[in-house]
């Protein structure tokens, strides 16, 4: 396959799982925003953080709030990490490479810009929340579409990568962020505060029912830890991910990629035995700091190998 | 200009419907007006969200428009598509010859029948390609033949497209659309199928492959996402499932032609290429091209690698080179040419140019070297101004113009906002020459939504039909 297409199928897939994942984000900071003493500026300010964008942020629309956020995190044409933005890039890479995908799976990428770029923001600052709904059920569909139809062959791959290097992405800086938000202090654990806040950060990721299902028992940093790092079976878990990133790595693999397979194994190794007593020893913001400079590494890599054109 | 007399598809002179239109205009009486528009709209919908689209130049950038669909269909009887098929075989033939010979022992130049330096001048003669032999001898793989009737119904060639004619994708869509929305109709009817054109095109691409090459690797070359004619690009290559490339994805080593994969390099023997001669290759020809492969000419002249159609076949389908394609049919091949040509008047001819100046207002004037519709003028529709403006112009570099009489187009109902009306309608065969010259009956039937409007082309707001030619 050529690399530009296997580049453009990489990144479709990655802005699709970003756009999602921030409706996940907004969703679930929204949800919480409606809780009593929910300190509302911490919550919405954490989401510009957790993207690197307080600086942008601050600078075009100055004060933190829902709907200033909301605004700019969920519509803003010009700030490159909105939903808006993401779908839009999206869209750019999959009519790129249309021929490539199968027609069903274009349409469904295609409709979903057409309805954002439609989508007024005015009519949704009341109910931000039906239109995060909307942009999870998207990439629901974009999901179910893009399994079923495509060929599960090299274009398919190249997009599962990009999917599953985005998500680990996202759910190791949302587990980060989480962490510093909700416990300032180590010991500062236990309270009706703490469960809703750590209940909405599991539901941010459909987890919480998973939670219940595993764990049966009050919800605890150590467990949403070992849940959302550890667990194989968890689909936006880290281990998850990085058991998809290998495994399609693996069947792509060409004569250069060796050393990318080899890092991509060990980092998967290291969750697949790994246990959270010694991650939260070590400092759980340490072992993730390590895991996004590990994945971003492999994600540098699979451009190097397989997505940039090679000199002539 | 309504009110001229034109050729109606359809219906006779007497207003009887024509015996191959019978069929349809049955089922069209008996359909309720509400089941018809709700299957317009479905069909407005589906192109949509299919994306089917073509970008407009000059428009805001992005912006992707809707060719407009009409649900009546251009019938043609079986007989009168085996007479123009015959013809365009002949056509396409004769024009194919014309390419090899100029670009070899140029022998039609020395018998004076098409004067030399109308072919040497010419800026889409490439001196490049003189001596280098392709296979088959064929230039012109893929050939856009537009025809068009008048009168009392003769059939005329417009002008023959020869460098990288478009519109076979809607031709396509149009009939998968007509299948999806009405499929009762092709119970009711035989209509001859065209879905297997892709198929038909790969073979020949394939029968064209460099020498020695048992199973050659086939790409689409195309601008990009932002040409006109993407859709259709990536369309082709999906269809016939081959990789959709540009320029960047390709790199020649040692006169030999590679893509890049993410495999590695693998080797590319025929391009379908969809973008035009000057920006093929920047060293050879506009160096300021980001659309092209350097080294790529040197490579195509080594014969490692096939062009389809082949640099410098805009010569042949040059507006100052059509008043001679009926001599090159005697010339080259002892026949009388079967398809007429509309009669033109060559304004580089002084008398050509006098008669014309004076007669600007019932003629259809058109640039030597223009396409898609812009840069004409149409008499009989232009206001005073228009014509005074583009006398001014012909004036400056008469040899820049041919002129034509305004045909009176045929005409074919079409849905309009005013119900069913009669509009004016072309039709655009492709003729595919590789081993052998097949096409898929019909072609794109493009329609003038306009009243009275006798430009079809999509970027000057036409829209398409569903093409039926009946077997017997």
């Amino acid at each position: 396959m050529l690399s530009r297409t296997a580049d453009h199928l990489y990144w479709m897939a990655r802005y699709t799982e970003r756009a999602e994942n921030l409706a996940r984000m907004l969703d679930v900071h929204y949800r919480m925003s409606m809780l009593p003493n929910a300190s509302v500026d911490r919550n919405w300010g954490a989401i510009l953080r957790i993207n690197e964008l307080d600086g942008d942020f601050a600078h075009r629309y100055g004060g933190v709030t829902q709907a200033n956020v909301v605004r700019y995190m969920a519509f803003d044409a010009d700030n490159p990490s909105s939903i808006y933005s993401c779908l839009r890039a999206a869209r750019e890479n999959a009519h790129a490479v249309r021929g490539t995908l199968t027609s069903e799976l274009w349409e469904t990428i295609n409709s979903t810009w057409l309805k954002m770029r439609a989508t007024r923001p005015e009519a949704m600052e009341n109910d931000p929340g039906a239109f995060f709904e909307w942009v999870k059920f998207r990439s629901h569909v974009y999901r179910g579409v893009s399994v079923g139809t495509m060929l599960h062959d090299e274009a398919f791959n190249f997009a599962r990568l990009g999917t599953y290097l985005e998500r680990g992405d996202n759910t190791a800086r949302l587990l980060d962020v989480k962490y510093h938000v909700l416990l300032p202090h180590q010991e500062a654990v236990g309270g009706a505060a703490d469960y809703y806040q750590w209940g909405a950060l599991l539901k941010s990721v459909s987890a919480f029912e998973i939670y219940r299902k595993v764990y049966r028992d009050a919800i605890t940093p150590m467990r949403v830890a070992e849940l959302l790092v550890l667990r194989a079976d968890m689909p936006r878990s880290l281990h998850r991910c990085m058991d998809e990133v290998y495994a399609n790595l693996e069947l792509v693999a060409n004569s250069h990629s060796r050393e990318t397979l080899r890092r991509a194994g060990e980092l998967h190794a290291n969750l697949h035995y790994g246990a959270i007593e010694d991650i939260f020893e070590g400092g759980l913001h340490e072992f993730v700091n390590d895991f996004l400079a590990r994945i971003n590494d492999i994600g540098s890599r699979i451009t190097e190998d397989f997505l940039v054109p090679m000199a002539a | 200009m309504a009110a001229r007399e034109f050729f109606n598809e359809m219906v006779d002179a007497d207003g009887k419907v024509r015996a191959h239109y019978a069929s349809y205009d049955e089922w069209l009486k008996g359909s309720p007006v509400a089941r018809i528009e709700q299957k317009r709209a479905e069909a407005d919908m589906l192109f949509r969200r299919l994306g089917i689209t073509f970008a407009v130049y000059g428009e805001e950038s992005g912006t992707e428009r809707l060719i407009p669909f009409d649900i009546i269909p251009r019938i043609i009887p079986a007989a009168e598509w085996e007479k123009l098929a015959a013809g365009l075989r002949q056509r396409v033939r004769a024009l194919n010859a014309f390419l090899h010979d100029i670009y070899h022992g140029q022998e039609i130049l020395r018998a004076n029948i098409v004067p030399a330096e109308m072919v040497r001048m010419n800026g889409q003669f490439r001196p490049e390609m003189q001596g280098v032999d392709v296979p088959g001898g064929i230039y012109a793989h893929i050939a856009g033949v537009d025809i068009v009737r008048a009168g009392q119904g003769e059939f005329y060639v417009l002008e023959d497209n020869l460098r990288v004619p478009s519109g076979v994708s809607y031709m396509l869509e149009d009939r998968r659309m007509m299948m999806r929305l009405f499929p009762e109709l092709f119970s009711r009817n035989r209509v001859a199928p065209v879905e297997h054109y892709p198929d038909m095109l790969l073979d020949t691409l394939r029968t064209v492959s460099p020498r020695g090459i048992k199973d050659p690797t086939v790409v689409v070359l195309t601008p990009g996402a932002y040409n006109s004619a993407y859709f259709e690009h990536s369309f082709l290559a999906q269809q016939m499932g081959v990789e959709l490339v540009q320029g960047q994805d390709m790199f020649v080593k040692d006169d030999v032609l590679y893509m890049r994969t993410t495999q590695g390099a693998r080797r590319v023997d025929v391009i379908y290429r969809r973008v035009d001669d000057d920006f093929l290759d920047p060293r050879a020809f506009r160096p300021d091209s980001m659309l092209g492969v350097p080294g790529l000419l040197s490579a195509y002249r080594a014969g490692s690698v096939t062009l389809c159609n082949a640099i410098g076949t805009g010569v042949a389908d040059d507006k100052s080179i059509y008043p001679f394609v009926p001599d090159m049919v005697r010339f080259y091949l002892g026949e009388e040419p079967i398809l007429n040509n509309v009669p033109t008047y060559m304004l580089r001819k002084p008398d050509d140019l006098k008669y014309v100046l004076e007669h600007l207002p019932e003629l259809v004037v058109k640039e030597v070297h223009g396409s898609g519709g812009y840069g004409m003028l149409v008499g009989p529709a232009s206001t005073r101004q228009e014509i005074e403006d583009f006398r001014a112009r012909i004036i400056a570099a008469p040899e820049k113009y041919i002129a034509q009489p305004t045909l009176a187009l045929s005409a074919c109902p079409t849905f309009v906002e005013s119900g069913v009306a009669p509009r004016h309608i072309d039709l655009r065969p492709f003729v595919l020459s590789g081993r052998e010259i097949r096409m898929v009956p019909g072609g794109l039937t493009r329609v003038a939504l306009r009243e009275g409007s006798l430009v079809v082309n999509s970027s000057q707001g036409g829209g398409t039909k569903d093409t039926w030619v009946l077997e017997n």
